[in-house]
Parts: C-alpha cells; sequence; structure tokens
C-alpha cells in the first residue's frame, strides 16, 4: 500500500469524493490554484475545474451559508476555513442553518455539507492560528462533529463525512498534517461516523484522546508499558455523536481513565466523557477519572504553547496516579 | 454628501447612478406609461386580490394571536405590494429565501395560510408546506439567508438549469455582513440572483437614518459590482415590473440585481411590539396615504377593471378562506414529543435513540 502523510490523505479523498461524485464541490480561500494553504486541494481545481474547486471571497460566513444553499439545491459543497481560528464567524451559520434546515422543514430540505478546518496548536503559527475549539461545536444539535488522527482515519472520516446526509464539522490536526505518515489505500472505502477506534489494546488503564493528542497518548502508552501498566487507547474520532459503548466497555474492564485533550479544560469535550461514565460507568470505576488538557488560559503563541499542551509526561504522571489510587 | 468631491484637481473615474421605479401615484393616478402587463386585467386583479387576502390574513394571525391561539407574529400592513409584486414575477422553479414578513410571497407560491399559522403557532411543519420544494422557510436571523441564496443561485448555474434565486429582506438587514458577503459573492460570479430590500423604514424601533448614511439602499449593490434599483413598494405595478426585469435578466445570465422596494411598516413591528414607544401617530397616518392596496384599488376601478361588486365577492371569499385556514390550523394537534427527534439526523445516532426513547415513555432496561 502506499504511504501518504495526513494531508495528503485528505487531498486523496477529496478527488475520490469528486471523482465518484459530480455533486461534490469544493470551497474556500485559496483552494483552488494554489491548492489552500495546507495544500490539502492541491491539484483539485486543475482536475475538476474551477466551478467545482472555488477561490471564495475571503468570508467565512458567506463560504458556511454557500455550503448551506448549495446543499439545500442537492450539491455535495466541502467548504474550507484556512485554520480553526476563523471558524466563529460560521457559528451562525452552523448552529441557525446547517444543523437545523433538515429539521425546521421536517426532512423537506437537507444540509448535506462538510465544512473542514485544521485544528490545535504545537506548529509555531501566529496567533489565532492555533484553536482547539471543538465542544463549542459538539454542542450543537444536528450536527457531526469528526476529528482523525491518522491519514488512514483521514481518507475513509473524511469519505464518510461528505457522503453523509448531514452536515459534518471535519477537524483536521494541524500538527499531524506531515508528521503523521502511513499506508492509505484510495479504495474509495469510508469508515464509519459514530465509532471510536481502539488503537492500542489494554487491561489495566482506558487513555482516551482524539486528533493530535492521540499521538501523546500513544506514547504515554509505550512508556507506561515500561512500567508493566497495560494502557488501552482509545481514539475517539467522532466527538458527535460520539460512541460511549466503546469507552464505557473499555472502562469497565480496566476500571481507570484518563482523557487527554488539547483543549482548555473548563467545558472541554472531556467533561462530557467523564460525565458520561460516571452515570454509566461508575460501579466500575476503581479511581476517578482524571483529565489531563489544555489550560484555561488563552492558547499561548509558539514560545509557550508546548507548556500549554498535554506533554506525554503530563499524561503518564496521571496515569500512574490513577493507576496508585485505590 | 456622498456626491462630494474629495479634489477638485483630481480625475474623476468612475460614477454610478440609481434609478427610481414608479408608476402609480398614491392616489392611483398614472405617473409614466405603464408596463404593457397593466393592460391584463387579470393579472392586476390577481395581484390586489392577493394583496387584500394578505391583509386580511393578517388580521386574523393578528386576532388568533391576541386571542392566546398563535405566537409572535409579523403583519405586513402596508407593504403588501412587496411580497406580493415580487413573488407574481417568480416561477414556479424559481427559488425564494424570504425573510420572516413575506408571508404574501409564500402564499402566492402555494404555500397554504393553514401552515403558514402552524408555522407562527410554533409547529415544525408549517415550513413542510405545499409550495415548492426547493423554497425556503422563513428566516428569522436577519439577513442570514443571504448567503444560502447565493449557494443556491452557485448551484444553478454550476447545473446551467435557466432558474432565478430571490432573496428577500429588510432595509434593517443591508446593515450585515452576511448579506453584503452574499451580494459581493453575487456579484464576482455574475450569479442568478435577485436581491429584495423591503425598505419599510424601521428595523423595529430603530429608524433607517440610524441604520446607514447612504442615501439609498439600492447602492449597495454597487459597491458589490452589479446594479440596483429604488422602486415604489408601495406601487404592485412597479414591484412586478421591477421583479419580472430582474429575473427575466438573470436567467438570461445577465448576473445579479438589487431592488430597494421604499415601503412603510404600518403595523407594529410584531404582535410583541408597541410602535407607539418610538413613532408618532402622525407620522404613520401621513403614510397611510401611500399604502399600496387602496392605490391599486383606484386605479383598477378607473380603468374599470374593478367595481364594488367585485370588491364584496371578494372580501367575502377572503374571509371564508381565511376562518378555513384558521379552523384547520386550530384543528390541527400537536406532534408527538418524541418527534422532536425525527428530523434531527437522516437518520437517528444510536447515542441520542435512548433520549428519545425517554420522551416517548419507554423506559430503557
Ligand atoms: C441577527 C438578528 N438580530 C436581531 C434580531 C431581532 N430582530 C428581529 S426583526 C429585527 C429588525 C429587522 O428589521 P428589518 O431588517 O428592517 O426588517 P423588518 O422587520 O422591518 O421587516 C430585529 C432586530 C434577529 N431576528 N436577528
Ligand atoms: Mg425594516
Amino acid at each position: 500500500m502506499p504511504e501518504a502523510t495526513l494531508v495528503e490523505a485528505i487531498n486523496l479523498a477529496l478527488a475520490r469524493a469528486m471523482e465518484d461524485d459530480p455533486d461534490v464541490v469544493v470551497l474556500g480561500e485559496d483552494v483552488g490554484v494554489n491548492g489552500g494553504v495546507f495544500r490539502a486541494t492541491a491539484g483539485l481545481q486543475k482536475r475538476f475545474g474551477p466551478e467545482r474547486v472555488l477561490d471564495t471571497p475571503l468570508a467565512e460566513l458567506l463560504i458556511s451559508g454557500l455550503c448551506v444553499g448549495m446543499a439545500a439545491q442537492g450539491l455535495k459543497p466541502v467548504g474550507e476555513i484556512q485554520f480553526m481560528g476563523f471558524i466563529y464567524p460560521c457559528l451562525d451559520q452552523l448552529v441557525n442553518h446547517a444543523s437545523r434546515l433538515r429539521n425546521r422543514t421536517q426532512g423537506r430540505l437537507t444540509c448535506p455539507m462538510v465544512l473542514r478546518t485544521p485544528h490545535g496548536a504545537g506548529i509555531r503559527a501566529p496567533e489565532h492560528h492555533s484553536e482547539s475549539t471543538e465542544a463549542m461545536l459538539a454542542h450543537i444539535p444536528g450536527l457531526r462533529v469528526v476529528m482523525p488522527s491518522s491519514p488512514e482515519r483521514a481518507y475513509g472520516l473524511l469519505l464518510a463525512a461528505i457522503s453523509d446526509a448531514d452536515p459534518v464539522v471535519f477537524l483536521e490536526p494541524t500538527r499531524l498534517y506531515r508528521a503523521a505518515k502511513g499506508e492509505v489505500e484510495d479504495n474509495g472505502e469510508p469508515l464509519p461516523l459514530d465509532r471510536a477506534f481502539v488503537l492500542r489494546q489494554g487491561r489495566d488503564l482506558t487513555l482516551v484522546s482524539w486528533g493530535a493528542m492521540v499521538k501523546e497518548a500513544m506514547a504515554a502508552a509505550d512508556a507506561l508499558s515500561a512500567d508493566g501498566i497495560a494502557a488501552e487507547v482509545i481514539d475517539l474520532a467522532t466527538l458527535k455523536p460520539y460512541d460511549e459503548r466503546t469507552i464505557l466497555n473499555s472502562v469497565a474492564k480496566t476500571g481507570r481513565c484518563v482523557i487527554v485533550h488539547e483543549a482548555a479544560r473548563t467545558g472541554g469535550f472531556g467533561a462530557e466523557i467523564a460525565a458520561t461514565i460516571a452515570e454509566r460507568g461508575l460501579s466500575s470505576l476503581l479511581a476517578p477519572v482524571i483529565r489531563v488538557t489544555g489550560y484555561d488560559t488563552v492558547i499561548p503563541m509558539a514560545r509557550l504553547e508546548q507548556y500549554y499542551m498535554p506533554s506525554v509526561e503530563r499524561i503518564v504522571t496521571a496515569a500512574r496516579k490513577t493507576c496508585q489510587f485505590s | 454628501m456622498a456626491s462630494r468631491r474629495i479634489n477638485q484637481d483630481l480625475p474623476v473615474i468612475a460614477r454610478f447612478e440609481v434609478c427610481h421605479r414608479s408608476y402609480l401615484a398614491p392616489d392611483g393616478s398614472i405617473q409614466r406609461p405603464l408596463p404593457a402587463f397593466a393592460s391584463d386585467a387579470k393579472l392586476l386583479t390577481a395581484l390586489y386580490r392577493a394583496m387584500v387576502f394578505l391583509r386580511l390574513f393578517d388580521r386574523k394571525a393578528v386576532a388568533l394571536q391576541r386571542t392566546g391561539r398563535l405566537g409572535t407574529y409579523a403583519v405586513s400592513l402596508g407593504q403588501e405590494a412587496v411580497s406580493v409584486g415580487i413573488a407574481s414575477a417568480m416561477r414556479e422553479e424559481d427559488v425564494l429565501l424570504p425573510s420572516y414578513r413575506d408571508n404574501g410571497a409564500l402564499i402566492w407560491r402555494g404555500v397554504r395560510p393553514e401552515e403558514i399559522l402552524l408555522f407562527w403557532g410554533g409547529d415544525e411543519r408549517g415550513n413542510q408546506f405545499s409550495g415548492p420544494a426547493h423554497d425556503f422557510p422563513f428566516c428569522v436571523p436577519v439577513g442570514s439567508q443571504a448567503p444560502h441564496a447565493a449557494g443556491v443561485a452557485y448551484a444553478l448555474k454550476l447545473r446551467k438549469q435557466a432558474r432565478v434565486a430571490v432573496c428577500l429582506f429588510g432595509d434593517g438587514a443591508t446593515s450585515k455582513g452576511d448579506v453584503y458577503e452574499a451580494m459581493n459573492f453575487a456579484g464576482v460570479h455574475k450569479l442568478p440572483l435577485v436581491f429584495v430590500v423591503a425598505n419599510n423604514q424601521w428595523a423595529i424601533s430603530v429608524p433607517l437614518r440610524l441604520q446607514t448614511a447612504c442615501e439609498t439602499l439600492a447602492q449597495k449593490a454597487i459597491a458589490a459590482g452589479f446594479t440596483g434599483e429604488r422602486v415604489d413598494g408601495s406601487d404592485v405595478v412597479a414591484m412586478h415590473a421591477a421583479a419580472e426585469a430582474a429575473i427575466a435578466a438573470a436567467r438570461d445570465g445577465k448576473g445579479p440585481h438589487l431592488i430597494e422596494a421604499v415601503t412603510y411598516r404600518l403595523g407594529d413591528h410584531t404582535t410583541s411590539d408597541d410602535a407607539s414607544r418610538y413613532r408618532s401617530a402622525d407620522d404613520v397616518q401621513a403614510h397611510w396615504k401611500e399604502e399600496p392596496i387602496a392605490r391599486l384599488r383606484n386605479y383598477l376601478v378607473a380603468q374599470k377593471m374593478w367595481s364594488k361588486v367585485d370588491e364584496e365577492q371578494l372580501a367575502a371569499e377572503c374571509h371564508e378562506r381565511v376562518d378555513a385556514a384558521a379552523d384547520v390550523y386550530l384543528a390541527t394537534a400537536p406532534r408527538r414529543p418524541e418527534t422532536m427527534f425525527d428530523h434531527l439526523y437522516a437518520d437517528l445516532p444510536e447515542a441520542y435513540a435512548a433520549q428519545r426513547r425517554e420522551l416517548a415513555g419507554e423506559h430503557d432496561a
């Protein structure tokens, strides 16, 4: 199987979707000739033409609103927001329209759109380029929120997102765009949008994460295994609707859980998972659930960002503490 | 003012114009040669009937609201010519993207009055209406339907369909970025899209002069690279003519156009509003002289296209239809609570199925 980086996998999925379905259109800033600032759309305009791969004016609200209008007409728009820090003008469209057009019209109009955006810190980017505000989006009924953590899952999940009948926000871990490499078969096979992936089996502890942090969680599991602690690592992959079953099953087995996310702690998606475990998995818990997260600060710029993001060390410390609890 | 030269020594490199369109004077007399369709008694009386129906329907809706049987409702009093004039120039296959005050357009396009009552009565099924299935529902977040219109128009153009999107909003909406973003995009791609601003002088209590320093709202189109015109929005002949021309041009690949319909909101903003808090009765009274229904009636009567008997018959018909609609609405039972889940996603994810069961009173084991 050919190797691809995560961003190449995104590109492969977009090309495959456009090839298979003439209703798929790609739109955003610089997505045409330039192929997107991260090159996720490289070569698409040349292949599919400027009508299906269009450079929009510099207006994020517009991009999301265009997607709603196009989708209502039966197209399958895939909009790109250059960085998550610029997605906020889209919230009006996501909350008031995309997520509820189907419900408002009782199924008469639907909104099969995808809004893609890079997510997270760690690339020494300028201010406002390192956001991880996924919990905001996961709070919106009617939306799906997806975040892959490997090229293979990026490919399959993006195909699924594009063919899904409802709006999907697709968050791409910027830090992994080129750092993550793996085998990707361009076979057009989607992955399920409502299932978490168990990346590593273990009986002592459950580590739940998503996006770029999955890499740290895996590294922490390696470090813990040296201590004889077998951590199970789960990539949540889809935050909305999220796969409670896989997490509860794992916690039923391990009795201990550490949730790792890059986003600030308060109101982060980790709180949702912890609450679910408290409600429905309490009897299997042997220790309190711990969250290892970004701090409740503004995400610092390049010089301090590494101190903000959960490190392997912080995860390992939390995991040991959980395992020592009795 | 906008026309002030910055520096007399510098050459002028661009000039822009905004035209004004009106045919019938407020008293119904003819101001300028009428468009050809004005001799079509059938069309003109249909416009008249639609406006009268709308006014009576509004009255009924307010009565239902005042007696606790309908939610907040926005009347079209004084601006009936806008939605009726526009919708009457559209084809079935064109796509309407209305605001919340465009009942007249929806009804013209086949939405049943009882469906409109159902919506304002708090039932989403009102949007699953009998009008064209591709039309958008009422839009409450002001101006946010404008980018949808651009997306719809882009899709129509991409598929090389001879169809046009028509987007309506108020004067307040023109202050919003999304409206401008949509206009700007429509200009770039020469989209088959007609924007209609119902400039009724008010955005709830905020008068137009606090909304913009522009002399006209039509000129906002110029900044987006296409034409705008000002139309007497209380003259349904002018509204229909402007819409017909703009829609035909858009269908013909000539790109977008903006119609600023200058009219006046004679009623409260909605049933939740009390306009006497911010405008004088004298001001409102002065605008009653311009209202669209009497204006067209005067014209029709003068042309012998309309008689007293017609008027009486119409009133009786309208009352009957309005009462029938209210009866159907009031007799429609609410849907079962758990159906709030049924159109959330194409297939309800398992994650939310338990919540649906809970609401349905089914208890999980
Ligand atoms: C984005 C947004 N802001 C505020 C409101 C509350 N609101 C409803 S109607 C309205 C005034 C709108 O005025 P205009 O656009 O002129 O339309 P009109 O009501 O006069 O038809 C306001 C402020 C809203 N619905 N949406
Ligand atoms: Mg207004």
